[in-house]
């Protein structure tokens, strides 16, 4: 096996993160690791700086102090290629779906392996159309574009785009907002699913308390601008920071203790 | 240099083999999306050459292989295969049998095939079709907008109390007063083009002073009004689509609507009226300063002073060819503006039609303008005016 193929355990790791905007503190020595082969939450309220968090480790926000390390590199410290190399490590699955408007979703997803590799089209093609499948788009998805998709299709498509070169890390925003309540939990069960298949890494945002039973192997919880918790969902629980007894013991999340697990 | 630097990673590679039980297919390196342009070559010439003959795949060398890679190898494996080959497989780990197994599990059926050379034939035809049918829905549309636009103002006439001013004042000031420096410039320039232009043909007859007579009609008459309505459909028409488009895209509009806000009255009839009280003003600013350039050029160039300029625009240029200039005004802003908001309104969920709109509006109202001044040219002349 070439040394190319080592993921380090730690594939992500966080520490003394302070990010300000103007006088604006979001992060005040913020730490934490993700570690191979796990689906991470990173969990917290409005304005708690989750999406910025993951903005800064998929390197469209510099933090104003700290280090964050992905795949054993150090972001501050990244040099052109290194960075070239890196991007082509993740997928990156926006909130949004942020799929390009003026491309079909077969382009959509296509696009990297065109730009990237010397494939011929009909393997691309091929390629593309599997990947489809995979994230549980119908065929004639394929051709449409994104303006024609309901809301759950486009997450599904953005998906596939985020799989498109095989990423060892996938970063997802807030998957499952928008979605109702079944679309979910089919999402979050792909998630899951293409998770063992494609050992993948997984880094999502997230606030549906859902997702967190379900499908988070371990996650951190933001506020304050710090991390108040982080572990496994019973580690969590058992935290007496307000933060944490909000979440989980507010009407919502006891309702979902109740009949959860 | 870290273990797995970019350029350490070994590229993926195939070596063909033959022995006494057929052809031995090596893959070697790492086989996964970007590492694979080195063998997509030699896969390509692989079934000419191969064809009917027994291949064995020897995986045993291969790294990192991914979804990318195993593809490739499926593919052409299934092109030997419609070739008689007989193939088997060596050295294959389990996880790239768990992959195999998951991409064939997920591999569609068929792959549509490209159009026929019959169906791109008549793609052009289509194409007319289309824009036939497109342009007839654009007309009833528009027909439409007009229609909504006529019943809000007479509705607004009846209670002018409902006419949004300060809205209107707004767009006065962004549309009007925030154009004036680029007017300034423009009409400046004009003027001093037409001038220069007039004054060599001039000197040639001795008929220095004909050139107030030229730059005053032709100022205020038409390059005035035309270059100013010119400069507002590029600048404002396109804002007045773009800010509507944008709306509409964050279902602002749709939200005015379930308000009870009609976008009408609140978004467009604003819009229009403002541009319509602005645009004859600044065409009255452009002919001074048109004039102005007109001036300094036959000073410079004619010897013709300030005084003598200005006293024989007073006796020569009769004050109609200012009014017609000016007229000209609110039915080139009406224009413009109804133009800019109808296409603004028609703009759709994806963020791509804003810029095709944008463009389709300033090119439309352009055309409208110059189109109208054509019209008003036309008949002002059968008049005698």
């Amino acid at each position: 096996m070439a040394a190319d193929d080592e993921v380090p355990e730690e594939v992500i790791r966080v520490t003394d993160v302070v990010t300000r905007f103007g006088d604006n503190l979001v992060h005040d020595g913020v730490s934490l690791s993700v570690r191979k082969g796990e689906i991470y939450g990173l969990m917290g309220g409005s304005g708690s700086g989750k999406s910025t968090l993951l903005k800064e480790m998929i390197l469209l926000l510099r933090p104003d102090g700290g280090t964050i390390e992905v795949l054993g590199r150090n972001l501050a410290e990244l040099g052109f290629e290194e960075a070239a190399w890196l991007r082509q490590q993740w997928g990156v699955l926006f909130q949004s779906g942020a799929l390009y408007s003026s491309l079909t979703v077969a382009q959509n997803v296509g696009m990297k392996l065109r730009e990237y590799t010397r494939l011929p089209e009909k393997v691309i093609d091929e390629i593309v159309r599997m990947k489809i499948r995979m994230v549980g788009l119908p065929d004639h998805a394929a051709d449409l574009y994104p303006a024609e998709l309901s809301g759950g299709m486009v997450k599904r498509a953005s998906l596939a785009r985020a799989l498109a070169m095989d990423p060892r890390l996938l970063f997802l925003d807030e998957p499952t907002s928008g979605l109702d309540p079944i679309g979910a939990e089919a999402f979050d069960q792909l998630i899951l699913k293409l998770r063992d298949m494609l050992d993948l890494t997984v880094v999502m945002v997230t606030h549906d308390l859902d997702s967190i039973w379900t499908v988070v192997d371990r996650f951190a919880v933001l506020g304050d601008h710090q991390v108040v918790a982080e572990g496994t969902l019973e580690e969590v629980i058992e935290q007496p920071h307000p933060i944490v007894r909000q979440f989980f013991w507010g009407a919502r999340g006891r309702l979902r203790s109740a009949h959860g697990q | 240099m870290r273990p797995d630097h970019p350029r350490q990673a070994t590229k993926a590679r195939l070596r063909s083999e033959q022995k006494a039980d057929g052809w031995y297919l090596r893959l070697s390196g790492q086989w996964t999306a970007e590492k694979l342009e080195g063998v997509v070559g030699v896969l390509e010439r692989l079934p000419a050459r191969l064809g009917g003959t027994a291949v064995t795949w020897d995986f045993s060398e291969v790294g990192r292989m991914d979804s990318a890679g195993m593809m490739l190898h499926l593919h052409y494996r299934k092109e030997l295969e419609k070739r008689g080959c007989r193939q088997k497989i060596l050295g294959r780990t389990p996880e790239q049998e768990q992959l195999e197994a998951l991409l064939l599990r997920h591999l569609p059926e068929r792959i549509p095939k490209p159009a026929s050379l019959a169906s791109r034939l008549l793609r052009p035809l289509e194409g007319l079709g289309r824009a036939t049918v497109n342009g007839f829905r654009d007309m009833r549309l528009f027909l439409e907008f007009l229609g909504e636009n006529f019943l809000v103002l007479s509705r607004s006439l009846l209670h002018p109390l409902s006419i949004r001013f300060d809205a209107i004042a707004k767009n006065i000031e962004d549309a009007g007063v925030r154009a004036l420096p680029i007017i300034t410039l423009t009409s400046f320039l004009i003027g001093v083009v037409i001038a220069y232009q007039g004054a060599v043909q001039l000197q040639k007859f001795g008929a220095n002073v004909f050139i107030v007579d030229m730059i005053g009609i032709s100022v205020t008459r038409e390059l005035a009004p035309l270059i100013t309505a010119i400069v507002v459909a590029g600048r404002t028409g396109s804002s007045y689509t773009a800010q509507l488009g944008v709306m509409k895209i964050t279902e602002e509009i749709d939200a005015m609507r379930v308000m009870g806000f009609e976008p009408h009255r609140f978004l467009v009839l604003p819009r229009i009226l403002a541009l319509m009280i602005a645009l004859p003003l600044m065409i009255f600013f452009a002919d001074l300063i048109g004039i102005l350039g007109g001036m300094v050029v036959a000073h410079l160039h004619l010897n013709i002073s300030w005084n003598e300029f200005l006293h024989r625009l007073q006796t020569v240029v009769a004050v109609k060819h200012f009014w017609i200039g000016i007229v000209k005004g609110p039915f080139f802003a009406w224009l413009i503006a109804v133009v800019g908001c109808f296409r603004g309104l028609q703009v759709s969920r994806d963020t791509e039609s804003i810029g095709y709109y944008t463009t389709i509006s300033v090119v439309n109202s352009i055309f409208l303008v110059i189109a109208c001044d054509a019209l008003f040219s036309v008949v002002f002349t059968q008049l005698g005016i």
